[in-house]
């Protein structure tokens, strides 16, 4: 157990090194210059900027460099913004977002494994019907589309809930229903599926030969079981909420990390980019570790199932 | 005395071949995929999804043509018109005929799902063959390369590549594919592991065909199915990151038309009223993520029944 912990977490480790090095270079190969935008400048000027970024040293060191300020938990200077470094955004940023995520993570897990174990008790007729039109539905509209009519129709023409901004709870319901609909399907959907594998599994015979009433057979056995496969997407649907609030964030004007992804990229500052890039792999990375060991430690029969592949 | 008994020449007519009868198929015979269309067939939701895919197809193909516009040309003397008899679809706010733009936009984001998921499918058959075939190391560091590439969020690593790219539609399909090919490479090679183990291939082995023969006879056809799915589920998810780079305003440049920009361009001129310059593309994209959502869930179960509940 301990030797297949330390093993995942040094794989962790090496693919966010991997992430770190494939957006520094990504950066690097960007044709142009960060302060083309500025316009022509003298060139002691320009060679300040270049030295105060580390600009004018060798791409390999620059690398060096950064990975160090890295390991300082430093994520180096914003390059747009006089006063401000990146730090100083993620601080400002990651709550907000870190809010809107868990709202909707939430949501999501609640009416996902509701419609899913709904669908499955009822299978083939209407409730699973209807539950599994929601959940294509969630899967076919892009959240940006789902976000825009929401504004339209509760915003501007009930008014009953006010958008742009964050300032008061009743800010958050409209984003976190938006970013929750395609997780709620996708785990609709697997719910749904392991729960009619589990229902027809002997022990559910079993429990029903001895006279267990439905409800306990349903609660005591068929979900406990049938939520395990849910576990493992976890991870996956985290990473869904993450890229999702780029959009969500942006259609809402949230200040949030997403937000500031966003608007990074329409400044092209680089430094933000990375620093954002490398931030959120860390924590999904993270994640994805910790469902991995998780998952491990509530069924130990995957680790077998793992070891023999 | 007992009468001897009379042989007679019919005696030893051959037998009438009455037994062959009974050995005759009495209804044709069906290959894999004649019956995996037949169950197809049966499935109402999944043939809704496939008419819609080939009307969009042929929409995509003649559609531009219907009403006599082109995509780039522009009147500001009839701007954000409401759809009408001579503009099917209105006009935007450039006085560019919608119908047009529609469906030259479904050209596009449908041509760039397909082109995502071929070269998906052709990099995963080749990598997850490999992988599989040569097992051992080999397989071993071209799965961990896999796995590190596959911890990096689908979204954040497309955005990142179109930032260090010029626009236009082959940057965007060579961003989709960067690591949109894993699944596929992970899939292929789970199937071959399996099937190398199985009797027939080992039967197939011992009566000395060689690797090219099991390849072609009984490797392909087998794992044809599976990747049928992957592929047909691919394509919305292409179709759907490109919608979400235009909306950034990493996509396609103007005067040419995505459908995720038309969704962007609309957003600008919501506030004026122009709600059906949003409806048109938003219908369109979800329309076809239903479609292939559906057909490919159908496929999944026609192609294997054991899968379906």
């Amino acid at each position: 157990m301990l030797k297949y912990t330390l093993k995942r977490f040094l794989w962790a480790i090496i693919t966010l090194w991997v992430i770190i090095t494939i957006t520094f270079i990504i950066m690097k190969i960007i044709p142009g210059n960060p302060f083309a935008k500025e316009g022509p400048m003298p060139p002691a000027i320009f060679n300040n900027l270049q030295k105060h970024y580390n600009l004018d040293k060798p791409e390999i060191v620059q690398y060096g460099l950064y990975l160090k300020s890295l390991l300082q938990l430093d994520f180096g200077p914003s390059m747009k913004s006089k006063t401000l470094t990146v730090n100083d955004y993620i601080k400002k940023g990651f709550p907000v977002s870190l809010h809107l995520g868990l709202q909707a993570l939430v949501i999501a897990i609640t009416f996902g494994l509701i419609l899913g174990v709904i669908a499955a008790l009822n299978h083939n007729r209407w409730p699973d019907y209807l539950s599994m039109v929601i959940a294509i539905i969630g899967i076919s509209v892009p959240s940006f589309i789902l976000a825009t009519f929401l504004i339209q129709y509760f915003a501007v023409y009930l008014k009953v809930l006010p958008v742009a901004t964050w300032k008061s709870w009743s800010h958050t319901v409209l984003p976190s229903i938006s970013l929750a609909m395609l997780p709620t399907a996708y785990l609709a959907r697997l719910m749904r599926s392991s729960m009619l594998e589990v229902m027809n599994q002997d022990f559910i015979l079993t429990a029903k030969a001895k006279g267990l009433s439905r409800s306990m057979i349903i609660i005591k056995h068929a979900i406990r079981n049938a939520i395990l496969p849910v576990v493992t997407v976890l991870g996956i649907t985290t990473a869904n909420l993450v890229t999702g609030s780029f959009i969500i964030e942006h259609i809402f004007g949230i200040p949030g990390m997403g937000e500031m992804f966003v608007k990074s990229i329409f400044n092209r500052d680089y430094s933000v980019i990375l620093g954002s890039t490398v931030f959120y792999s860390a924590i999904l990375i993270f994640l994805i570790f910790i469902v991995d060991v998780a998952y491990t430690w509530i069924d130990p029969r995957i680790k077998v199932a793992k070891e023999n592949i | 005395m007992e009468k001897q008994m009379k042989l007679t020449e019919d005696m030893f007519q051959p037998a009438v071949d009455n037994f062959k009868e009974a050995e005759k198929i009495a209804r044709p015979s069906m290959s894999y995929w004649a019956d995996a269309w037949r169950r197809l067939k049966t499935n109402k939701l999944a043939m809704f999804g496939l008419i819609i895919i080939i009307l969009l197809l042929i929409m995509a193909i003649i559609g531009p043509y219907l009403n006599g516009f082109t995509y780039y040309e522009q009147d500001f003397t009839k701007k954000n018109l409401k759809p009408n008899a001579e503009h099917w679809f209105g006009t935007d706010t450039s006085g560019r005929d919608l119908f047009t733009r529609a469906w030259y936009g479904a050209r596009i984001s449908l041509f760039i799902g397909f082109m995502a998921a071929l070269i998906d499918f052709l990099v995963g058959v080749v990598y997850g063959g490999i992988s599989a075939i040569r097992g051992g190391r080999t397989d071993n560091v071209m799965m961990r390369i896999a796995e590190v590439l596959y911890a990096i969020p689908y979204l954040l690593m497309v955005i990142l590549v179109m930032i260090a790219m010029k626009r236009g539609i082959w940057p965007i399909i060579i961003a989709m594919t960067i690591t949109g090919w894993i699944p596929m490479a992970r899939l292929v090679r789970g199937q071959v592991l399996q099937l190398k183990e199985l009797e027939f291939v080992h039967a197939a082995n011992a009566m000395g065909a060689n690797m090219g023969w099991i390849l072609r006879k009984h490797m392909i056809p087998n794992t044809l199915g599976p990747i049928l799915v992957n592929l047909t589920l691919t394509v919305p998810t292409a179709i759907f990151a490109e919608a979400t780079l235009s909306y950034l305003g990493l996509g396609v440049q103007p005067p040419q038309a995505s459908w995720g920009t038309l969704v962007n361009d609309a957003l600008g001129s919501i506030h004026i009223g122009n709600l059906y310059q949003l409806y048109i593309p938003a219908i369109l994209i979800s329309l076809t993520m239903l479609a292939f959502n559906v057909f490919g869930d159908g496929l999944r179960d026609a192609l294997d029944p054991r899968l379906r509940n």
